[in-house]
């Protein structure tokens, strides 16, 4: 990995698998995104994945990852990554397929695709982003906010009685995925943890295993209108409270190997 | 412009009427003729009865579908209701006149998509234990419609076409032949009174349809046969 | 009947589904994503049983939204990949249609058209004629090849597939399910060996090559003008396209006094109708795009130049007619709807129809 210097100031190294070009990126400070593309970025590096990997991203703010890496790209239509990515990998198994949404992608408009692409045990690796609420359009309930919480379009907060309880992903995926999947929940607030999880989810796609899915809490100081301090403690407490970070699933060592 | 023989067939969902439509169709494409079978489906099978349209020409043919019939074939009372507006002043019109009950349709099969594709057997509570539920490539296409009852209406049938001829396949495949055949002596009746195909093109479509069930069962193939010609003989009397 | 094959050329007698699961192993198509729905089933039936004996594959999605983008997946990895559906199916259908269009995707969609609105039936219509050539939220920059007999469903196949990885728009074979389910003789063959060239596919992304140039695809752009240049780009490619692949048929319009208009398989009534008519002396015509979209307008126009009337007849209300109106806007010729959604027309309906006139 190659350390740049600026000014005679070291500057944290960026991974080989980012576009230079369109750094620095376009997310809001404080943002959860490029916490959790960091952590995919180092993985492609570690796994010298680059050149195989296909990213997709979805609608909302996860589109403006669209030429993050220095990875072949696609953005897709909202809910759309799920099936777009699946489709390149029946079609060509040779590629490393990643499709990368929000909660709203993934939970709401998407939640047939990935909860039918989970049940055929599609090989392909999905990262999702969990901030609790739709970030690009303005802040406004998602699948996910936590009960009580306020959003635009929950102005006195969440009412379960109305809107139900948010959405536990990868406790779905688990529950529905065949053999050979891997499904776990990772955090922004221990990136070395989530990396791990990143990684394990695409060496299980490598192994041709099945499913890989890791939902990523995250941060979105920007529509939760919290600062540094207040948005650290939402991710650290409010968040890991209701949504358990951890392993779910992991593929059964297979036989000789 | 060459002649297009239009023959349209109908009966209740189960008595074999796309399954020879699809013999007669596929024999004149064997005779190097231009043929075009389509069968009605969908829920306007509600009601049970199902149509078959086919043309043979030696030319181009042009719609699918067409209003007025050359040879117009009701196999059931209720057909003969349900196709009135295919029968004209060209129309030669032979129906079934065995006294029998239709088949009452159960309600769980109305709005199938796939009615004459796999039907049910509308008959299953009839069944006769020594009959064999299908008649064509194994499948149950069709079923015996032996129970007795009031047959067709006279006041039904219509008085306006260019002829009036009654078979009564129904009773004809009971009592000399086997319920099975009643279709293929209908497909005899056909051939009579259109000779738009020889009546051994028929053989020879039913034997690469049935080739390998005659080869089991050799019985099968001079039963088969044998209701071709009857049916065949039948309507050149008439005629 | 000997087995059939596409070693050369054979006649072989079968249903319109089943042609199209031929045509697309005849264009070498590497994968079929589809979700049931009547009348296109058995296009999905037929190739999940040829597509092993051919080394091909077949993915059943969860609805039709997810066949059009995993389709769009397929396609982007280089692969020849199609879908079949039809009615509500074809709805959930353009919204992959559009990004297709926008990030010039060569899909291939096969539409066998039912009745409409909603659900109606699984039978026949031809109301699927506007949303085809222009659903979603766009331009329409798609072409659609609108057959009447097997031997185009065939023919025009493989066409749409070869247009689609020309032009890179989203190609479309529309039929109905009179098509789908009707039989009749058609020729099939190995294109190459009958000279048909089969345009090459070429990935767009996940290729593996050292030093290879990464590529970031999007549909989402930021400013009005950005859009602009871009959905501008891709209509002056269109325009330019348009000549090159519209396609229409014509019949003794020259003389006619009146000219039929249809698409589909109701131009076979308008055929029967016009032999029967020229038959008796009568100066008829028959105008037939077989591309709806682009539509041959400058065609159209010409041949009506002479007509007094244009009957313009079609299993839907006014779908064809209003690309008609706006091909013959400002000519002399009257024109007279003949208009049956989700109803099939004979050839005797048509005469009837012309008697009338």
């Amino acid at each position: 990995m190659q350390e740049l210097k600026e000014n005679n100031v070291l500057q944290p190294a960026m991974p080989k698998s980012w576009n230079e070009e369109t750094k620095p990126h376009k997310f809001c400070p404080g943002c959860g995104h490029g916490i959790i593309l960091k952590a995919v970025g180092e993985v492609i590096d570690e796994l010298g994945i680059q050149d195989k990997i296909v990213f997709g991203c979805d609608i909302g703010c996860s589109l403006l990852s669209w030429d993050f890496f220095a990875c072949d790209s696609v953005q897709t239509h909202h809910g759309r990554t799920t099936p777009v990515i699946t489709g390149m990998k029946r079609a060509n198994t040779d590629i490393i397929g990643i499709a990368y949404m929000g909660d709203g992608g993934g939970y709401a408009i998407g939640s047939q695709h990935l909860f039918n692409a989970a049940v055929r045990g599609e090989k392909i690796t999905i990262i999702l982003c969990n901030n609790c609420n739709y970030g690009m359009t303005g802040g406004q309930m998602a699948p996910t906010t936590l009960p009580g919480m306020k959003t635009e379009t929950s102005p006195y907060g969440r009412d379960v009685e109305q809107t139900g309880y948010p959405t536990k992903g990868p406790e779905m995926v688990a529950a529905v995925a065949p053999e050979g999947a891997y499904v776990a929940r990772g955090t922004i607030a221990n990136v070395r943890q989530l990396k791990g999880f990143i990684k394990k989810a695409l060496e299980n796609q490598m192994a041709g295993n099945g499913i890989s899915f890791v939902e990523c809490l995250s941060s979105c100081p920007t529509n939760w209108r919290t600062n540094a301090k207040q948005t650290w403690e939402f991710v650290e407490k409010d968040m890991a409270q209701y949504f358990k970070v951890g392993e779910l699933r992991t593929p059964q060592a297979k036989e000789g190997k | 412009m060459a002649k297009v023989v239009k023959i349209a067939l109908a009966g209740e969902g189960g008595q074999g009427v796309q399954s020879i439509a699809e013999i007669l169709a596929e024999a004149a494409n064997e005779e190097g003729k231009n043929a075009l079978y389509i069968p009605n489906f969908g829920v306007e099978q509600r009601g049970g009865v199902s149509i078959a349209f086919v043309q043979i020409s030696d030319g181009a043919i042009g719609a699918p579908k067409f209003v007025e019939a050359d040879i117009l074939i009701p196999l059931s009372p209720r057909a003969v209701k349900r196709t009135k507006m295919h029968a004209g002043k060209n129309t030669v019109y032979i129906y079934d006149n065995s006294l029998v009950q239709e088949a009452e349709v159960n309600d769980n099969i109305v709005g199938m998509q796939y009615f004459d594709v796999t039907p049910p057997c509308p008959t299953a509570d009839e069944a006769n234990a020594d009959l064999q539920q299908d008649m064509i490539a194994g499948e149950p296409k069709t079923c015996s419609f032996t129970k007795p009852g009031p047959g067709v209406d006279p006041a039904d049938i219509p008085t306006n076409v260019k002829k009036v001829i009654a078979c009564p396949a129904n009773d004809l495949a009971k009592n000399e032949l086997h319920p099975r055949v009643f279709n293929i002596i209908i497909l005899g009746a056909i051939i009579a009174a259109t000779e738009v195909l020889p009546i051994d093109s028929i053989k020879k479509a039913l034997e690469t349809k049935l080739g390998d069930k005659f080869k089991a069962d050799p019985k099968l193939r001079d039963m088969n046969f044998k209701a071709l010609d009857r049916g065949y003989e039948l309507i050149k009397s008439a005629m | 009947m000997a087995e059939v094959s596409l070693q050369g050329e054979q006649r072989v007698f079968m249903t319109g589904n089943e042609v199209v699961a031929w045509a697309a192993v005849a264009a070498k198509v590497d994968i079929m994503y589809g979700y049931p729905i009547t009348p296109q089933n058995e296009i999905m039936h037929y190739w999940t049983r040829l597509a092993p004996k051919y080394g091909k594959r077949f993915l059943q999605t969860e609805d039709e939204i997810s066949a059009g983008f995993t389709m769009l997946g397929g396609v982007m990895t280089g692969r020849k990949a199609f879908t079949a559906t039809a009615g509500p199916g074809n709805v959930l259908m353009q919204e992959s249609c559009v990004m297709a269009e926008m990030m010039r995707l060569p899909a291939v969609y096969v539409i066998q058209q039912r009745g409409g609105p909603s659900t109606a039936t699984v039978i026949y219509a031809q109301q699927e004629t506007t949303l085809t050539c222009f659903g979603g939220n766009g331009e329409g920059h798609r072409i659609v090849y609108s057959t009447a007999t097997h031997q185009e469903l065939f023919d025009y196949t493989i066409k749409a597939f070869n247009a689609a990885w020309t032009y890179r728009f989203p190609s479309f074979v529309l039929g109905d399910g009179y098509q789908a389910k009707m039989r009749e003789p058609l020729t099939i063959y190995d294109a190459e060996s009958k000279g048909v060239k089969l345009v090459p596919t070429e990935p767009m992304v996940g290729e593996f090559k050292p030093g290879k140039q990464f590529k970031h695809l999007r549909n989402t752009y930021n400013t009005e003008e950005e859009l602009y240049e871009v959905v501008m780009a891709n209509q002056r490619d269109w325009d330019a396209m348009a000549p090159k692949v519209v396609e229409w048929y014509e019949k003794d319009c020259q003389d006619a006094d009146v000219v039929f208009v249809c698409h589909g398989v109701v131009s076979r009534a308008a055929m029967g109708a016009l032999d029967e008519l020229r038959a008796q002396g009568k100066k008829v015509g028959l105008f037939r795009p077989i591309t709806v979209r682009p539509f041959p307008e400058k065609q159209l126009a010409d041949a009506v130049k002479n007509a007094k009337k244009v009957l313009v007849a079609e299993s839907a209300y006014g779908q064809l007619l209003k690309m008609v109106q706006v091909a013959i806007c400002g000519g002399k010729a009257e024109i007279v709807p003949m208009l049956r959604p989700g109803i099939g027309i004979t050839t005797e309906e048509l005469v009837e129809e012309y008697n009338k006139l």
